[in-house]
């Protein structure tokens, strides 16, 4: 008999007890929905897969009768440009600060401890402040975001730059490279992969701080209707919300890991690559 | 060429890691250094690259005062992360006429490109590795890494080449390998080598002259008290022809005690004066 750690499964095994999980967890659901239903048909904690399916229906592809558009695309579009905007704007930012410190040691001194810091402060504790300097619009939201994961995305990156071989940096200065040169040809290159799997660890913060900021103040937004039908105990509405945000992220994590694969050959196989 | 270093001293706070270095070395010498672990050549090769300064003495080449950082007439090569794994084999090569040639980008296009493209293809055939020129480092084993970061740093056509133990991390067969091929372009290309190595047969192949650190001074009670300094400065070849001091290589290499091999050595070095 070999020992457990040393037992996999073939292909088709993995892919059967990966989905196992999935199946159950609906088996649970639909079990339990039943038996709270068939004593009371009026319940509307766990509604049944036909009547999430009908609200499906309403608010996925029926114009709404208030405002004649389709609820879960307007959602979508306006949660998905947040969110594109906030976490574009934060690797932006927590590239430029995360390089520069990590390869510029008076912009490390400088800079680095107040990221540090700034990485500690709790955002949703910010959200008031957010509200009150940039009002309810788009910015506060956006700005929400940025400080949630902006700073992370800097720590990470300065990290990355700082765990490159010594050896490299003095290799380069061997071949005559000056520190723009050092930054542009063995620094940013090497960058961008472990940037790209920064911005893949900070989607879950990310959609967090945007939903928050959404179901405190908003017109529109996935997080928005969520907490809005909150208030019927709309759960045909709500678990569909939830599936299709889980879905969404998972899809923004696999396009970047798919992107790093394709883009960096070279990256395959390293450590972080996770 | 030449470079001369006066009584150079190296501490780290109370640590003293070398002590009243002092040594000429000539255009076209290939220097193997030797000694035990912690001994400071690795410090000594670092030094020499500007990587770390003296803290007491100088450097000098060609009489003037060494630059204070790594630059293009000291060429390198580690035992590990020599090369830029994000580029292939063909750009790691480029890399030294693309950075000089191309201040802004770092980077060359058209007939430049081609040129510089043509001369690392000819740096690579003499390494021996136009077969792999659009891989990946990784996927090289260890010794063709190793011909790779000598083609890249011999490419700037540096004064000096600096190996820290190069060949450390190599199988016994490769490592016979790199040095036919060390040994060929040293000669094809006049370039002046120190070398680091923990193997002492390797250095006694190798080397022109061979420099042993050791402490001359010791203090059981505070062993960072003394530094290392060459205790051993042994010609190895003279106009061209080798010596071979087979007798006293065979206790040197073979020896397990250091009084041994010290008498060893101090009877090399009466023999080579």
């Amino acid at each position: 008999m070999k020992r457990i750690i040393n037992i996999h499964p073939s292909d088709g095994v993995k892919l059967m007890l990966g989905i196992l999980p999935f199946i159950l967890a609906l088996l649970a659901y639909m079990i339990a929905s039943d038996m709270r239903l068939a004593e009371n048909a009026g319940d509307k904690l766990l509604p049944s897969f036909s009547s999430i399916g009908e609200a499906i229906q309403r608010f996925a592809f029926e114009p709404s009768k208030r405002t004649g558009e389709i609820l879960l695309w307007v959602d979508t579009a306006s949660s998905l440009s947040r969110l594109a905007m906030g976490v574009g704007v934060s690797a932006v930012i927590g590239f430029f600060v995360g390089v520069a410190c990590g390869v510029v040691p008076y912009v490390r001194a400088n800079l680095s401890p107040f990221v540090r810091v700034l990485s500690m402060v709790p955002p949703i504790a910010l959200l008031p402040i957010l509200f009150i300097v940039f009002g309810l619009g788009e910015v506060s939201k956006v700005v929400l975001i940025v400080l949630g994961i902006a700073p992370f995305i800097a720590r990470d990156v300065q990290q990355r730059v700082e765990e490159l071989p010594h050896e490299q940096m003095i290799k380069a200065q061997t071949l005559g490279a000056s520190t723009w040169q050092i930054i542009i040809r063995v620094v940013i290159p090497q960058v961008m992969p472990r940037l790209l799997n920064a911005v893949r660890l900070s989607l879950g913060p990310a959609w967090l701080f945007l939903i928050a900021a959404e179901a405190i103040a908003s017109t529109d937004g996935l997080g928005y209707r969520i907490f809005l039908v909150r208030r019927y105990l709309d759960m045909e509405t709500i678990l569909p919300y939830v599936v299709w945000i889980t879905l969404l992220a998972y899809l923004m994590d696999l396009g970047l890991k798919k992107t790093i694969r394709v883009a960096f050959p070279w990256f395959e196989g390293k450590r972080d690559d996770a | 060429m030449s470079i001369q270093i006066k009584n150079v001293w190296k501490e780290y706070g109370q640590r003293v890691i070398l002590e009243k270095v002092s040594l000429k070395v000539e255009q076209g010498e290939f220097c193997t250094l030797v000694g035990a672990s912690g001994c400071g050549k690795t410090t000594f090769l670092r030094m020499l690259l500007a990587e770390e300064q003296p803290t007491r003495g100088q450097i000098l080449i060609d009489g003037e005062a060494m630059p204070a950082e790594p630059g293009p007439d000291r060429g390198v090569v580690f035992q590990r992360y020599s090369v830029f794994p994000h580029l292939t084999v063909l750009q790691n090569v480029m890399l030294g006429m693309e950075i000089e040639q191309s201040p802004f980008w770092g980077r060359l296009s058209g007939s430049a490109k081609k040129q510089a493209e043509a001369e690392a293809r000819s740096m690579l055939e003499s390494v021996g590795l136009t077969h792999v020129c659009n891989h990946y480092p990784d996927a090289l084993s260890g010794g063709m890494q190793q011909r790779l970061a000598i083609a890249q740093a011999l490419i700037k056509k540096p004064r000096i080449l600096l190996l820290d133990e190069p060949f450390g991390a190599l199988d016994p067969g490769i490592r016979a390998d790199m040095h036919d091929l060390i040994l060929d372009l040293w000669k094809q290309t006049g370039i002046t080598i120190f070398m680091v190595t923990h193997d002492i047969k390797e250095a006694f192949h190798l080397g022109s002259r061979l420099l042993v650190f050791d402490k001359v001074r010791h203090d059981p009670q505070e062993p960072a008290a003394y530094g290392a300094s060459i205790t051993y400065d042994i010609p190895l070849e003279t106009k061209g022809s080798r010596r071979m001091y087979p007798e006293v290589r065979k206790v040197v290499t073979v020896s397990e005690h250091k009084a041994d091999r010290n008498s060893a050595m101090l009877l090399l070095q009466k023999e080579a004066a």
